[in-house]
């Protein structure tokens, strides 16, 4: 039976849908012949426009779910529509926090398995490839369903590029929440709590500049912020600098955090743990500064400088200054 | 207070593992240690347990070979005690598979609360614990940096994209914890030779109540086809600074005409 209908489950970012929803939608077009998406929260109907111009016929509203975190009522949602005979051939989820609840809720119910981390997506004849990238990039796998439809794939973000394909907006449909969750859907939000960040966004920036534990400490680390910004450039940091408290989670390039692949990288004493490559090794220019000669990251550095980083760094800043 | 925490054996990341060839199972060679992941949510279940006043922390685990290293590692932060399921038929599971023979454990304990890392260092789906809450029939709570329980509910920092929410549920349920929600502990020496004694039940797929069609390769109806390294990024000038390595890295940025 050939791939014929794929949903995208349809994720919001500053209002609009957020732009891995598009690239999936994007993807979703060449892979199948019907394109549908699923969606939450209040007022849908003011997404139809984009998800259709992007390839979507019909966006499925799960509705306003008030302050449920949304993995439970989606998922069975969803479920619910799958099982009443609606069921698509393929659903693409984004990697995010919520996608992931909802890709996991999902497969439970529908005891159906899920591929995740999928970072590249084929057809081949009835079937459907996925690849995944193991060991912090250092190996492909590649990757397949051998059970029954709906395929369950969860996907990295800036896997495919989005590209509109200026069709109307999609036709808006309800799809309800069953009532009989119970105490699965006690989980709520009491407050949320926006972390300001200024400059460009870490995952749009052409310039990334990160930090790692060669660093040394948070007074220091404030050299690469220094950098960033004088380049135009976005802050990155490895999982431990987050995890010592320097900066936010939203600063986390790698395995957990997320992918970046600007024009060019700069990474000041990060020494390029899988965990980290993952993240940024597909960014078109990388250049390392680190003590250690040995250290990973410059297998994978166009520039590498093996020095100290409060040696290097002040002396970068103000050779840029100067340049103007 | 009792509180179970599933935990993962795993390859040392040092020595990074690799997909066999022509199984494309998850080659583990050598002794399996804790997964550092797990580290944190053992340190959480410990400090929530002390906090309560009293209660058991359980782990729990699914390894080949009676592999016990990394849970006696576990056993000796502190933990009471453990089940550790093992049998030949769980080659080659996957999340679900895994959540399914965790969840049949786990109801063995009857915990309060149920603690897993958001992802495993070495397959990191990241979907198990959620697989998991689904078929205990609990709720869940992702991604949390900060727990506290009260009131019989298990209130969450959870991470978001824009910063992070307040998310609160009842007990039972299950809590995936990030790296740096606490500072784990160092087993002490005194912790290590409690470890040895503490109780340890190994059980089999069968003894689950589970039949093995549901499990390993068969129940994890996904196949990988390939196993490909990957193109290699070529590695490219590498300069030793000697007080003027900051000259090449303007050189660089200046010829991407990027500023």
């Amino acid at each position: 039976m050939p791939i014929d209908k794929i949903w995208v489950l349809a994720e919001r970012a500053d209002g609009g849908p957020s732009s891995t929803t598009l690239e999936l939608l994007t993807q979703a077009r060449s892979m199948g012949t019907t394109v549908e998406a699923v969606a939450w929260g209040p007022a849908t109907s003011e997404l139809a426009g984009t998800l259709g111009d992007y390839g979507a016929s019909t966006v499925y509203d799960v509705g306003d779910i008030g302050d449920a975190l949304p993995g439970v009522p989606v998922a069975a949602a969803a479920a619910s529509l799958i099982k009443s005979g609606n069921a698509p051939d393929v659903f693409l989820i984004p990697a995010s926090f919520d996608g992931r609840d909802i890709a996991g809720r999902l497969s439970a119910r529908l005891d159906t398995p899920v591929l995740t981390n999928v970072v590249g997506l084929a057809v081949e004849g009835d079937g459907v490839l996925s690849q995944h990238a193991n060991f912090g990039g250092m190996q492909m796998a590649t990757a397949r369903f051998t059970g029954g439809r709906p395929w369950l794939f969860v996907v990295r973000a800036k896997t495919f590029a989005a590209e509109p394909a200026g069709s109307g907006p999609a036709q808006v449909q309800a799809a309800s929440v069953p009532s009989d969750l119970g105490v699965l859907n006690t989980a709520k939000v009491l407050e949320r709590h926006v972390e300001e960040r200024t400059g460009p966004k870490l995952d749009e920036a052409d310039i990334v500049v990160a930090g790692g534990r060669g660093m040394g400490s948070a007074e220091d680390f404030a050299m690469v912020e220094e950098l960033a910004k004088l380049l135009n450039g976005a802050v990155g940091a490895t999982r431990a600098i987050v995890d010592a408290g320097w900066v936010p989670f939203s600063y986390q390039v790698g395995q957990t955090g997320k992918t970046v692949k600007p024009a060019l990288y700069i990474a000041c004493g990060i020494s390029g743990a899988t965990q980290h490559l993952v993240g940024m090794k597909d960014a078109k220019s990388i250049v390392a500064v680190n003590k250690d000669e040995n250290a990973p990251i410059f297998s994978v550095s166009d520039l590498g400088v093996v020095g100290d980083v409060h040696q290097v760094l002040p002396k970068l800043i103000e050779a840029l200054k100067a340049r103007g | 207070m009792n509180v179970a925490v599933c935990v993962k054996q795993i390859p040392d990341p040092a020595a990074p593992g690799s997909l066999d060839p022509s199984t494309h199972n998850l080659v583990r060679q050598g002794k399996l240690i804790l997964d550092d992941s797990d580290s944190y949510g053992v340190e959480m279940a410990l400090q929530l347990a002390e906090q309560a006043g009293g209660g058991e922390v359980t782990l729990v685990s699914m390894a080949p070979a009676g592999e016990t290293s990394g849970l006696r590692t576990a056993l000796a932060m502190g933990a009471a005690k453990a089940i550790l399921v093992s049998d030949d038929a769980l080659a080659g599971s996957d999340a679900l598979s895994t959540a399914k023979v965790l969840a049949k454990a786990i109801e063995r304990a009857q915990p309060d609360l149920v603690l897993a890392a958001t992802e495993s260092t070495d397959g990191y789906t990241g979907t198990m614990p959620v697989q998991l809450a689904e078929l205990l029939g609990m709720p869940s709570i992702t991604f949390a940096k900060k727990v506290s329980i009260s009131d019989g509910a298990v209130r969450v920092e959870r991470q978001t994209e824009a910063g992070y929410d307040d998310v609160q549920c009842p007990l039972p349920a299950v809590v995936t914890v990030t790296a740096g929600v606490v500072e784990p502990r160092y087993p002490s020496f005194k912790g290590i030779m409690a470890a040895k004694s503490k109780p340890l039940e190994q059980l089999t797929v069968s003894d689950l109540g589970l039949t093995s069609d549901v499990v390993g390769a068969t129940g994890a109806r996904q196949e990988v086809t390939e196993v490909t390294a990957a193109a290699d990024r070529q590695a490219g000038e590498k300069v030793v600074d000697e007080g003027d390595a900051h000259e090449n890295i303007v050189r660089f940025i200046e010829q991407l005409k990027l500023v």
